[in-house]
């Protein structure tokens, strides 16, 4: 392995979540990073080419015309054997689509950021979680994170978790747009020599292109066998619950900062009612958790960290003995419920009441006013007031 | 530019087989006669990549495939992006040091689809960015693999599932077919330095300038008739001899662009009347003389565009 003319030091920095997606991406050596620009994915792909510029990564740069190009051309490199790195949002998630349910076929660990922004029409460039949620069932697996510092670390974890030969399953690590994006926080950036340390090198598997044992990818597979592959996915997925856990604790005990894996738990020792959620939201909640607990609420929430794979014992665990449950949606699957809301739902099978609430489409604030709202309707519930079972959060013409 | 070692004869060829026989193409297959002499030229140092269509769907099943060299099906969008992020790996792993090998032929197999049409995005910026490969459009002149519907590179007057003779449209497909040398070796791509037209017909000449164009650092292209006994309605043993047919028309015109610098390969004494040509194809069966006479009319347009100095014959 080649060394980079200028590794990093570890340092403490103010930077941008984006920044710190691309000091991430940087620490883990991809060898081509394959990118077309959309607000609010960016920056970070802006701020890798000029690491590659001043020679401080060692990477092929390709400026694709496209998203759809973007992943296909990291497709050929992951082929090689190569570590690839692409970035995208929205508009360019969906264009992606394709590419991105036959990367997951093809079993290559790619690994994405997607600044998650919604999907038009009506157009916004905002924050919510419509285009990586409507990738779900793509294969992927979907981590979300809450900080810059979180979106550095979990872009390291995710190609430890990727490239591991039980999942050889690429990850999308989704950062919500522009408030966690653009937002600027003083982010620890490990050493190059303690990430080297601990992602070394991708060994790929024989699932690649290689000219002394020639073969053909990516193939055509008749009914008689695709069953037995889709399994095979499903399998690797359902291994990397384990897996993303046992990362995230071997990161803890080198870097002593961890996530909880799957999910991250906030004073659910002894909880009554819990708001379950993923990304930034989780930071405002946990504010308004504090001030219930000081009223004599027993208050907790849970970030769910992975989407997929879902944490579904988890979950089952942490609703027993749980009166009341609010999911918090930011997306919307019309003419049913949110997404998240649906899961959830779908694994507690209603040990506990429970409202989908759907907040923060499209980058509406969610404020503490809100969030407290919707424990105290949870807390309505409980006690057996009629409550929605769906709820949009601050609609103008309601009281809330 | 590495010198490319020229082939002077069929017997001279080599004998090493890189695409096998075994593939379920159907009988008189021009696009898989194009992948036997390609593959053949290139050699044992080739990645393939195969976006979407025949040359994918009808060599390709579970555990079996009929390539000796590393092989790859990308999406029909973007054959050009997966050759590119190939080129780029190799690139990267050589100055790694990660593999020893020597910078191997990579060759996109597209069929005029993936080339012109729906892959012409990802086709335009391969080439744009300069990517060391050779993209092929192997041409059948229409959408085969899904049951042969038209594609910009269907003849004016081609009846094709999509474009039915019928008493609104008389003369089946209305629009000329786009020029793909033109697109991409016309100048608007400037890191192109060498693109051609080839054959199956003539299999040295194709042989030829797949070395050529492999030898030439950066994007090549390479732009093949292959006739299609399905698509085009004529007996699966006359392949050979309409590809050779097309030239003596001027359906098909064989030539290079090599740092601008157009040559012709093979040029016929006189154009014979493309009346002949249709004749042989059940795709034309339909023509009326004012929709000979408009494709004639094109036909000689082209030769003189193209420079070709031989009697035309006349339109009537």
């Amino acid at each position: 392995m080649t060394t980079l003319s200028k590794d990093l030091a570890a340092s403490r920095q103010f930077i941008s979540a984006n920044d710190a997606v691309s000091y991430g991406v940087r620490l883990c050596r991809p060898e081509v990073i394959a990118a077309y620009p959309i607000t609010p994915q960016t920056t970070v792909v802006e701020k890798l080419s000029e690491f590659v510029a001043n020679q401080e990564m060692d990477c092929q740069y390709v400026n694709v015309e496209s998203e759809h190009s973007a992943m296909a051309a990291c497709l050929g490199a992951a082929l090689m054997g190569c570590r690839t790195f692409t970035a995208s949002s929205s508009q360019g998630l969906l264009y992606m689509c394709e590419m991105l349910h036959y990367v997951s076929g093809s079993r290559l660990p790619i690994v994405m950021m997607n600044a998650n922004r919604t999907v038009a029409a009506p157009w916004n460039i905002y924050g919510d979680h419509r285009d990586s949620i409507a990738m779900r069932d793509a294969g992927w697996l979907q981590l979300y994170v809450e900080s810059a510092q979180e979106a550095l670390d979990t872009v390291i974890q995710a190609y430890k978790v990727a490239e591991n030969h039980q999942v050889m399953t690429p990850v999308m690590v989704c950062l919500d747009g522009f408030v966690l994006t653009h937002t600027y926080e003083v982010v620890k950036v490990p050493s190059q020599a303690e990430v080297d340390r601990f992602l070394p090198p991708y060994a790929p598997t024989e699932n690649r292109l290689d000219l002394a044992a020639p073969k053909s990818c990516c193939i055509s597979v008749s009914p008689e066998w695709q069953t037995e592959y889709r399994y095979k996915q499903h399998a690797a997925m359902q291994a990397a619950k384990k897996i993303i856990g046992d990362v995230d604790a071997a990161f803890g005990a080198q870097f002593g900062r961890r996530y909880g894996g799957l999910l991250e738990e906030y004073r659910c020792e002894d909880a009554e009612y819990v708001l379950l959620m993923m990304g930034t939201i989780a930071g405002t909640a946990r504010l308004v958790v504090d001030k219930l607990r000081e009223g004599g609420v027993k208050a907790g929430l849970v970030k769910i960290r992975s989407f997929r794979p879902f944490p579904r014992e988890e979950i089952v665990r942490l609703a027993q003995g749980v009166k009341g449950i609010g999911i918090v949606d930011r997306d919307i699957s019309f003419g049913y419920e949110g997404a998240l809301g649906t899961e959830v739902k779908g694994a507690v099978q209603g040990a506990a009441p429970a409202i989908n609430f759907i907040a923060g489409l499209s980058g509406r604030d969610v404020t503490k006013d809100n969030i407290e709202a919707m424990y105290r309707k949870v807390i309505d519930l409980a006690r057996g007031q009629a409550e929605e079972e769906i709820q949009f959060v601050g609609l103008r013409w309601e009281q809330w | 530019m590495a010198v490319a070692e020229m082939i002077k004869s069929i017997a001279q060829a080599p004998e090493k087989e890189y695409y096998l026989p075994g593939h379920r193409t159907c009988a008189g297959c021009g696009p898989a006669l194009a992948y036997r002499l390609i593959a053949k030229a290139a050699g044992k140092n080739t990645i393939f990549i195969g976006p979407t269509g025949c040359m994918y769907v009808a060599n390709t099943s579970y555990a079996c495939g009929p390539w000796a060299v590393p092989w790859t099906h990308a999406q029909i969008t973007n054959g050009g992006a997966v050759g590119s992020g190939i080129e780029a790996a190799f690139k990267m792993m050589i100055k790694k040091g990660k593999i020893q090998d020597e910078f191997p032929n990579i060759i996109v197999m597209a069929g005029d689809g993936g080339a012109i049409d729906i892959g012409l995005q990802a086709a335009s910026a391969m080439m744009y960015r300069g990517h060391d490969v050779l993209f092929v459009m192997y041409d059948n002149e229409s959408y085969a693999n899904t049951g042969i519907q038209t594609s910009p590179a269907t003849p004016y007057g081609a009846t094709t599932m999509f474009t039915p003779a019928g008493p609104e449209i008389p003369e089946a497909k209305k629009f000329f077919p786009k020029d793909p040398m033109a697109l991409f070796c016309g100048g608007g791509h400037p890191e192109v330095k060498y693109g051609a037209t080839a054959s199956v017909s003539y299999p040295i000449d194709l042989m030829n300038k797949v070395r050529k164009g492999l030898a030439y650092e950066g994007p090549a292209f390479l732009h093949v008739q292959c006739p299609c006994p399905k698509g085009w309605t004529f007996p699966a043993d006359r392949t050979v001899e309409l590809g050779k047919l097309a030239v003596e028309v001027g359906m098909w015109f064989l030539y290079e662009l090599e740092n601008g610098v157009k040559k012709f390969s093979y040029t016929p004494k006189k154009l014979k009347p493309v009346e002949e040509y249709l004749q042989t194809q059940g795709r034309f069966s339909h023509l009326q003389p004012e929709h000979i006479a408009k494709l004639q009319a094109w036909v000689n347009a082209k030769a003189q565009n193209l420079g070709l100095e031989v009697p035309l014959p006349p339109v009537r």
